[in-house]
């Protein structure tokens, strides 16, 4: 939570209110948008590719803590809203031809509308059944896609156009960065404002114990849809950027996996936390490319070491998974923040 | 008729299994409050394990059955004192994605120790179809239901009346009664998942014998959930009766329904029940209702 460094009084409700509190913040906050910036121009192809899948993975992340980790509703569908709002954007720009930026919230939106209708079990059931509830909304719409073969293609997917202004075309790695970090960066604010408003503490007050949150006065029928409304858009737009990018869908791209992939993330991260979830996103986005590199190196050793990459995979992830939740299963977020508490007082901590 | 019968055979088989594999899910989840998703990955170990020592080391069908038992014995085991038991008290998303991980690491294992190609087990039972009144029945699918409905006979003895059935049930019911009666929940608990693997892993054997093995075969961990809400998540006779309803329904909505949506419908017509259950009865036919207070 919104923990202040020692020696850090605050004299007035504006200066209460700051999402950065300290100059340093600040100053580091600049320095990080600069270097967002001008990133395309130091990195090469591979690390910008690497860099726009980590920036759609992280408004994905961020969108499902915010179900997750903050309002506490565990979803095992994510990847399937995912692929509503790609392939609504998908169907709106290619077959009606509306341009990609009324697209892009559009897409969020129908994402949202899924979401809310799915969403609606939450109101009677929770935990644990309200995860299966999830995983049952994952399977139909993936055969929804599947099997409506007139509207979406069926298995065979469906060409995306790039979005464009004029006459430029966002078809490279270079290009789309500035509209995923562009996106990014407004979807982190939200997610990081959202904390302190009523909604966000009406989330965090249902996540926390939902009877009590009624009692005071929370209105459960209302938060617990909205929080999947706001984090099926955040999956929409998402869903969007990776449509655009990839510029081919199939529904294979959002399978059970996906959903996986993204609680991964924000376990691995951090529950309700902003940080947590691009921590997380970065983490579980760089593990497979990671795993390549260094089975690219052991080649010459194991020959046969490509063959196995896949099943290597599965087994590093959820060996990575099972021993976050066993041994810091507060995430990457909190050991951060434990390593900072650490060099705070170094050498004078004890 | 004779299609609707045949329909109903066919499903009554798939059903025995799927209660025989949701009868270790709802054994853990009853005794620990644990959802298995790794429950898949179990059946898939075990079909594999008997499938090596049949086809590559020409052991036996009866003793490789055995040794594949004593295997999955071991391997729930295992699990149990590895991953799950750090685990006690924590959240239920954080045991959600551990089994989820657990799932992850089995299928990775066996996927690297045994490749991604489909194998078949080498001929066990006389090919030769039995018929019923006209309805055709293969072999294997006959001995697969015998073998199910033996297996969930046994089960229903041992907990109905020998002493560990008995003290799984109490831990089950209240674990801190049951504790302070001079019952090892560890004990249970570890009893609980050696017994999910060893169903798991009979279920394996009787699918491999029916499909042939590949990894996809863990698809059906999945198939369960539909079979625990319908029965409840801690009923065992839940697990058994939503199983064989589950396998006929799926098996007739696929039959009737499939010219209309272009096939697929037995995949998801189970989903569909279960979320009709969960808006209608969410603690399903026989689960036990559990009632909150702040």
């Amino acid at each position: 939570m919104n923990k202040l460094p020692a020696g850090l009084f605050n004299i007035s409700y504006r200066e209460d209110r700051q999402i950065f509190h300290t100059k340093f913040i600040r100053f580091w906050m600049v320095i990080l948008l600069i270097l967002i910036i001008t990133g395309p121009f130091f990195l090469n192809g591979y690390l910008l590719s690497l860099a726009d899948l980590t920036g759609i993975a992280i408004i994905g992340a961020l969108g499902l803590n915010i179900l997750t980790g903050m309002a506490g509703q565990i979803s095992l569908g994510h990847g399937a809203f995912i692929g509503v709002g790609a392939y609504a954007s998908a169907l709106l720009t290619s077959r009606l031809g509306i341009s990609f930026w009324l697209a892009l919230p559009m897409a969020g939106f129908v994402a949202a509308a899924v979401g809310l209708f799915f969403g609606i079990p939450s109101l009677r059931i929770k935990g644990l059944y309200l995860a299966i509830a999830t995983l049952a909304s994952q399977v139909i719409i993936i055969f929804t896609i599947v099997h409506w073969r007139s509207l979406t293609n069926g298995t065979s997917g469906i060409l995306v156009p790039s979005p464009n202004i004029g006459s430029f075309e966002f078809d490279t790695d270079r290009s789309f960065y500035y509209i995923i970090f562009g996106v990014l960066v407004l979807a982190t604010l939200y997610a990081r404002n959202l904390f302190r408003t009523r909604v966000g503490r009406a989330f965090i007050a249902i996540r926390d114990n939902d009877i009590a949150a009624e009692i005071l006065g929370v209105n459960l029928f209302r938060y617990k849809l909205l929080a999947f409304f706001i984090s099926s858009f955040y999956a929409g737009i998402a869903g969007s950027l990776w449509a655009h990018y990839i510029t081919i869908i199939t529904p294979e791209h959002f399978t059970m996996v996906v959903s996986i992939n993204y609680l991964a993330m924000i376990i691995i991260g951090g529950l309700g936390s902003v940080l947590g979830s691009i921590y997380g996103a970065i983490f579980i986005t760089l593990l497979p490319e990671f795993l390549r590199v260094i089975a690219g190196s052991l080649n010459g050793i194991f020959p046969d070491i490509g063959n196995a990459l896949g099943a290597l995979r599965e087994i590093i992830f959820g060996l990575t998974v099972i021993l976050f939740l066993i041994y810091e299963p507060n995430g990457l977020y909190h050991r951060w923040q434990m390593i900072k508490a650490y060099w705070k007082l170094w050498p004078f901590n004890y | 008729m004779i299609f609707f019968l045949q329909l109903m055979v066919t499903g009554l088989v798939v059903g025995s299994m799927y209660a025989l594999v949701a009868l270790g899910f709802v054994l853990i989840y009853k005794s620990s409050r644990v959802i298995n998703f790794a429950q898949g990955e179990l059946v898939l170990v075990g079909a594999y394990v008997c499938l090596i020592l049949t086809a590559t080391y020409r052991v036996p069908f009866l003793l490789a059955f055995a040794i594949t038992m004593a295997v999955a014995i071991l391997l729930g085991l295992a699990i149990e004192r590895l991953f799950l038991r750090p685990m006690i008290g924590e959240p239920v998303l954080s045991i959600i994605m551990l089994t989820i991980g657990l799932s992850s690491l089995l299928k990775g294992l066996v996927e690297f120790i045994w490749g991604t190609e489909t194998r078949v087990y080498p001929p066990i039972f006389p090919s030769k179809p039995v018929e019923f009144g006209g309805i055709v029945v293969s072999q294997v699918y006959l001995w697969s239901f015998i073998l199910s409905a033996i297996f969930l006979v046994i089960f229903s003895l041992f907990f109905k009346f020998t002493k560990s059935g008995i003290a799984m049930r109490a831990a089950a019911d209240d674990e801190d009664a049951a504790l302070s009666m001079g019952i090892s929940i560890k004990k249970i608990y570890g009893m609980a998942w050696a017994i999910a693997a060893l169903v798991a892993g009979v279920g394996g054997i009787i699918i491999g014998n029916i499909n042939g093995v590949n990894v996809s075969l863990s698809a059906i961990g999945l198939n369960v959930f539909p079979v625990v809400i319908l029965g409840g998540l801690d009923s065992i006779p839940g697990a058994i009766v939503g199983g064989l309803v589950i396998g006929i329904l799926e098996n007739l909505a696929g039959g009737y329904l499939d010219p209309f949506f272009g096939g697929g419908v037995k995949e998801i017509f189970p989903f569909l029940i279960l979320v009709l259950v969960l808006m209608v009865k969410p603690y399903g036919l026989f689960g036990l209702e559990r009632i909150e207070r702040v």
